[in-house]
């Protein structure tokens, strides 16, 4: 990689940031450049958030529908799957499975709400109760 | 480098410490640590000198439905290599209770000590909100604490800039559960160095470019090094048969992302690896470990024709051709293999 192939300006979704690239100068030897993000990093991040935001959306829909829990919803905005918040939760999987059932959900004790909340970084459990309309 | 601030015990770090911006987390902490007790160590150095550089495919290991894909060795691997090839008396501390941790990194900061720690990017308040993912292995330093505001000092090695961070989203940051838990790991060189001559590393790099090589090569799982490589090229190539087109695409996007978004210096620490035989070269005497380097940024300027390629189906913009990225993948997987062998055999 030469210098002159690495975006100097920071992109958008770096807010004013930039990392360091390794690149070969013109004396044949390595220096570190600052790197904006070219087309490629910047554009499979972009898509990396958006595919979160896809799940969420469609968690959103169907939990206003009644068909899944707003946990479902509020796990894919905070840039989680079942697995993830699994883990972060210490629940089993089955249980945070179980846990997107609408019927059980409404009836999630206060506790476990907050495990979900800690794990999240949300403030207010029972912010996991609503969704946006 | 300054050689006074090796002793800083009693001075504050704040004042001495000295950012510095590297490609990788793990590395680029080590190195400024290292620097900072008077060792004038580059990033593709240690890097190179613990044997970072891999592939793995970890098709068993999902990440949101997604192999795991690296570039590099395990969390740890680096800073574990440098303990022991250096003898450096970096010392861990991990916690139960974030209250005690966050005493203890208190109290080392209040002794001037630059101060190593792991946290999770999607928590540290001073990430773009588009770079935060639920990564629980990210490592920065804390070097000091703002006395009027409470909050830390920080030298992220990824970022152009020292930045700070609020005392409470920091401790949440430290204690994630999850994947690779942090635990409230904090690490410091806790003591003197024994040696502070650069000159130490060259009877070590032989082994080092050895081992790398290896692994590249010989390991006895398919998912590691070229092999993986190829393991992974099979996998694209069935993919179209197997799975909807948006996972296809996803998937190209994440073999991207694990490449060049996550601070790797470009091409999935093959640049990295290639300044290191350079320094090698020169601290070895040996004009074809200068001749590889060369020949590694190639096959590096190829991994990045591969990323903008896969990137452009994953956004859409070109139509998804899974087989050809798979072809893409087995090419890179025989020249890294014929490199690999050729730099076992130079040293």
């Amino acid at each position: 990689m030469r210098p002159d192939e690495v975006p100097s300006q920071s992109a958008t979704i770096y807010e004013g940031a930039t990392k360091a690239a390794y690149v070969v100068g013109p004396d044949g030897r390595y220096t570190i450049v600052p790197n904006g993000g070219d087309e490629a990093e910047v554009a499979v991040t972009e898509e990396a958030v958006a595919w979160f935001g896809q799940m969420a959306e469609a968690a959103r829909l169907r939990a206003l529908a009644g068909e899944t829990s707003p946990l479902e919803y509020h796990m894919y905005r905070q840039r989680m799957d079942v697995p993830t918040l699994a883990q972060a939760t210490g629940f089993w999987r089955i249980t945070v499975r179980r846990h997107l059932r609408p019927a059980v959900f409404a009836k999630l004790p206060r506790k476990k709400l907050e495990r979900h909340a800690i794990a999240m970084g949300i403030a207010d459990p029972e912010q996991l109760r609503s969704i946006p309309a | 480098m300054n050689t006074t601030i090796a002793t800083s015990s009693a001075a504050p770090a704040a004042s001495t410490f000295q950012h510095l911006q590297s490609a990788h987390c793990e590395s680029g902490v080590i190195t400024s640590l290292l620097r900072h007790e008077g060792l004038p160590i580059t990033e593709a150095m240690v890097f190179g000198l613990t044997s970072a550089l891999s592939f793995c495919y970890f098709p068993f290991v999902k990440i949101n439905q997604l192999p795991l894909i690296s570039y590099r060795m395990t969390p740890r691997y680096i800073l574990n290599g440098i303990r022991r090839l250096l003898r450096v008396p970096l010392r861990y501390e991990t916690f139960r209770a974030p209250a005690d941790g966050t005493r203890r990194l208190d109290e080392l900061l209040a002794r001037g000590r630059p101060v190593g720690l792991q946290g999770s990017v999607y928590f540290l308040p001073y990430f773009p909100v588009n770079m935060r993912f639920h990564f629980n292995a990210h490592n920065l330093i804390a070097y000091g604490r703002d006395s009027a505001t409470g909050e830390y000092l920080i030298s992220d090695p990824v970022f152009n800039t020292p930045t700070r961070s609020a005392p409470d989203a920091f401790e949440r940051a430290r204690f994630v559960r999850g994947a690779l838990a942090p635990r409230g790991l904090i690490y410091h060189i806790d003591g003197a160095i024994p040696d502070k001559d650069i000159a130490q590393v060259v009877p070590l790099l032989r082994a080092a470019i050895r081992k790398n090589a290896f692994m590249m090569l010989w390991m006895p799982i398919p998912c590691v090094g070229t092999p993986g490589i190829r393991l992974l090229a099979s996998r694209v190539r069935r993919l179209p048969a197997q799975k909807q087109p948006d996972f296809c695409r996803r998937f190209a996007g994440h073999i991207v992302r694990m490449q060049e978004e996550v601070g790797t210096g470009g091409a999935g620490f093959r640049f990295l690896y290639a300044a290191f035989l350079q320094e090698a070269a020169v601290l070895l005497n040996k004009p074809a470990l200068h001749e590889l380097s060369l020949e590694l940024t190639a096959i590096g300027d190829e991994w990045r024709v591969f990323a903008t390629h896969a990137a452009r189906q994953n956004k859409g913009r070109a139509p998804l051709d899974p087989p050809a990225l798979a072809a893409t993948l087995a090419t890179l997987s025989a020249k890294e293999r014929l490199f690999f062998k050729k730099l076992w055999k130079a040293v």
